[in-house]
């Protein structure tokens, strides 16, 4: 883009005194306008993506993933990560939530427990209503649907019809 | 629904009912998923709402595990929980769509104080705008020649489609509206009470 910069420059120059180069320069420029054009979109898209990266896997990413990100996009990560946790702890404060986290429920429940397999050894699991559950792999549980989505996301649990 | 909740509230001390507030977030949850543009925020509700959640959840801890009521109110409050869930999300992933044209308007709209966004959202706005340009700056702008650095907003603003279709529900029965066809010609519909053209 700089070449292209250049040239139309010296020809923009010359152009003040003779007309004949004034449609060159006029090239040169949408060509530029393009590229950036093109440039930004591609960015813009991959800003997308790492949204819907961070609306996933949470805050913390996957080692296989992160090493796709420049470091520049996981600053902005790291960012639109901090923005959004403010948000959600900025929720219902008035009334004294810590703050809803708007990642958790993302489809409609349909019923209060699920069936689920464990996946891989996690160790302990303990229920809100304070049971304790030994997580080893390939055992079965039939667990309350809130505690299970968490574990589903990150892969240590899996539903079974 | 209705039902169970009134076994909930025998003190009403306000004068909205815990029902009124379903309704309302309900349609209001329906309108924002629906529509294109961003809407008016009701966030006095999703307040409300998450209040009389908590009372409902302490009512339902202080009962023993007796299967049946306890499950019902649980599947109720996890619904709930869904709708104010997904009615903010909807409003976040509009905001971050549609940012700039946003921001915009909501600048002309605080003088007239009609805001349509809280005022987290509309800091949470901000800092997704600025977050994106010192991203774009940083990466690819800087390194652009010259006359070519400039950020421009108005290029880079994305703008709900107002012209897409939406289907309608008349709550009131009104005759005569005048609907502008494509071709130009105005097109006159009755409106009726639970009604449902689409237009």
């Amino acid at each position: 883009m700089h070449l292209l910069f250049k040239l139309n420059m010296n020809d923009a120059n010359a152009t003040t005194e003779n007309r004949s180069l004034w449609t060159t320069v006029q090239v040169r420029h949408s060509a530029l306008e393009r590229n950036k054009r093109c440039i930004l979109a591609y960015l813009y898209n991959r800003m997308k993506k790492i949204k819907t990266l961070r609306w996933e896997f949470g805050a913390v990413l996957p080692p296989d993933i992160r090493e796709l990100l420049s470091d520049d996009e996981y600053q902005w990560f790291s960012k639109y990560s901090g923005n959004l946790a403010l948000y959600m702890r900025s929720l219902g404060q008035d009334i004294g939530y810590s703050g809803i986290d708007l990642t958790e429920n993302l489809k409609p429940p349909k019923s209060l427990f699920i069936e689920v397999l464990c996946v891989v050894d996690y160790g302990k699991l303990e229920l809100e209503d304070g049971d304790v559950v030994m997580l080893k792999k390939n055992s079965r549980h039939y667990l309350p649907t809130s505690e299970c989505q968490t574990l589903i996301r990150q892969g240590i649990l899996k539903q079974i019809m | 629904m209705e039902s169970t909740e009134e076994l909930q509230f025998s003190d009403d001390e306000e004068e909205v009912t815990a029902e009124t507030v379903l309704k309302t977030l309900q349609s209001a949850w329906q309108n924002e998923r629906l529509s294109p543009e961003i809407l008016p925020h009701q966030n006095d509700m999703v307040e409300c709402m998450l209040g009389q959640i908590q009372h409902m959840e302490r009512n339902i801890n202080k009962l023993s595990k007796t299967d049946l009521r306890t499950s019902i109110h649980k599947m109720e409050i996890s619904r709930i929980k869904f709708i104010i869930c997904n009615y903010l999300k909807t409003r976040l992933n509009k905001i971050e769509k549609y940012c700039i044209p946003i921001l915009n308007q909501e600048r002309q709209r605080i003088e007239t104080d009609t805001n349509y966004l809280t005022p987290s959202e509309y800091k949470y706005a901000q800092e997704y705008v600025l977050n994106m340009e010192n991203h774009m700056k940083n990466v690819v702008l800087n390194k652009m020649p010259g006359n070519m650095q400039v950020f421009e907003m108005n290029k880079m603003a994305e703008h709900p489609n107002l012209q897409t279709h939406v289907f309608l529900k008349a709550n009131e029965t009104i005759n005569g509206v005048v609907l502008e066809d494509l071709t130009g010609e105005d097109e006159e519909i009755d409106l009726e009470v639970n009604g449902c053209p689409n237009s």
